[in-house]
């Protein structure tokens, strides 16, 4: 594994988004994505975590490496996950309120999205150094962020459309999804 | 168990396969209905090993349910569900190499599915074990069903096979888009507008019958 880690931030924000080409997090995407002022906080947030999660998954990974206890480490990361949202939860409780219950469930929520837990477990398999894992983790989560965004763009305008009854709701998004991710498959190959 | 609560029991199974679908219902645990569901074997194994965890974990914390203090509930039900998914990941990577490469880290990725967890929230903290796991199998199966359904439209449309095996003749051109990623969202779209459609078709029956009821 040599890339470099402009191709690993490429790779990861567009030609192998989370969300669009490995289907990481999206239980969030079709649930926050209804609103952009929700939606680009949930991005940042998520995108917290999994810098916070990543760092602590590769020392935690050295750690376990040393003492031979590899079959800990799903559990590990997965305690790791949590408390980093635990802490993104307070420090966002304490500044900003209003965010805090917008975000509302979605927040706690974070310790079961995939792509956190995706991060973590995609740069202990890929074998990442150190520099290497933060530029996927970060990549990764603007990738979330920019996939959200758009998501969320996109479904603010259809509010104002005349939609079939019959095809509102998840169904909708979901074609919606299928539709974003088809133009993110022109990315493919971008990162070499 | 008695004959007497089997209609309840058998409510209680069926309540997850098909009224509570996880799937097409609730809409839970999309990145590994998305992700795994290229091919129907796929589609299987990842039902089967999301069924297990389902029913052993939601066991556990029902057993466990007086013992655990509440503010560290969810806590406990991770670290249940990461114990048996580290299980079944060492068992699919002892039986079959080539199904672990294929799963790849989907299998790990069972702890976060929202299924899971949502099931030992909302139900196996609640009951007792039997019930809990009763419902939960009834989940599981219902997930598996859901898979089984995209898996089965996927590889038949994107690859042309079923299980592996040629079902068309050499004239057959695969749709390539549907085994690649917006395929698994087109698919599953479908199939929620498929299901809305029935349940239009159903209410409007109804509400025909009721109509010809009053003017009668």
């Amino acid at each position: 594994m040599s890339e470099s880690a402009f191709q690993i931030f490429v790779n990861a924000l567009l030609a192998n988004n989370f969300v669009l080409a490995m289907f990481l997090g999206l239980c969030p995407f079709l649930g926050v994505s209804g609103k952009l002022d929700t939606a680009f906080p949930m991005g940042v947030a998520t995108t917290f975590v999994m810098l916070v999660a990543s760092l602590c998954a590769y020392g935690l990974n050295l750690l376990l490496t040393a003492f031979h206890l590899e079959f800990l480490r799903l559990i590990s990361y997965i305690v790791i996950i949590a408390s980093s949202v635990q802490l993104v939860e307070m420090v966002l409780k304490k500044y900003s309120p209003t965010l805090f219950r917008a975000l509302g469930i979605y927040l706690p929520l974070i310790t079961t999205n995939c792509a956190v837990l995706g991060v973590a477990l995609f740069q202990t398999a890929r074998e990442y150094d150190f520099v290497q894992s933060m530029v996927f983790s970060f990549g990764g989560g603007a990738g979330f962020t920019l996939a959200l965004v758009l998501m969320a763009s996109v479904r603010e305008r259809l509010t104002l459309s005349n939609v079939p009854d019959l095809a509102q709701g998840t169904a909708l998004s979901l074609m919606l999804a299928g539709i974003l991710s088809l133009s993110f498959m022109g990315f493919a190959g971008l990162g070499g | 168990m008695t004959t007497a609560d089997t209609p309840q029991t058998w409510d209680e199974f069926m309540e997850g396969v098909w009224r509570q679908n996880p799937v097409f219902v609730m809409v839970l645990g999309m990145c590994p209905t998305l992700a795994v569901t290229v091919s129907a074997i796929n589609a299987i194994s990842m039902g089967l090993a999301t069924l297990f965890v389902l029913v052993c974990s939601c066991g556990l914390v029902s057993m466990m349910r007086k013992v655990t203090p509440k503010e560290v509930r969810i806590a406990v039900y991770i670290v249940i569900i990461a114990t048996f998914v580290t299980a079944v990941d060492y068992a699919i990577q002892a039986i079959s190499l080539a199904l672990y490469d294929a799963l790849g880290a989907f299998i790990q990725l069972i702890v976060v599915n929202c299924i899971i967890l949502g099931r030992a929230e909302a139900h196996a903290a609640k009951n007792p074990p039997m019930p809990a796991m009763i419902n939960a199998a009834g989940m599981g199966v219902g997930f598996t069903i859901g898979l089984l359904a995209l898996g089965v439209v996927r590889e038949i449309l994107g690859a042309g096979t079923l299980l592996g095996v040629t079902l068309f003749g050499a004239g057959f051109q695969p749709w390539v888009i549907m085994v690649l990623p917006p395929g698994g969202f087109f698919v599953l779209g479908a199939w929620l507008l498929f299901f809305a459609w029935l349940e239009r078709r159903k209410l409007r029956r109804s509400a025909q019958l009721t109509e010809v009821g009053q003017h009668v």
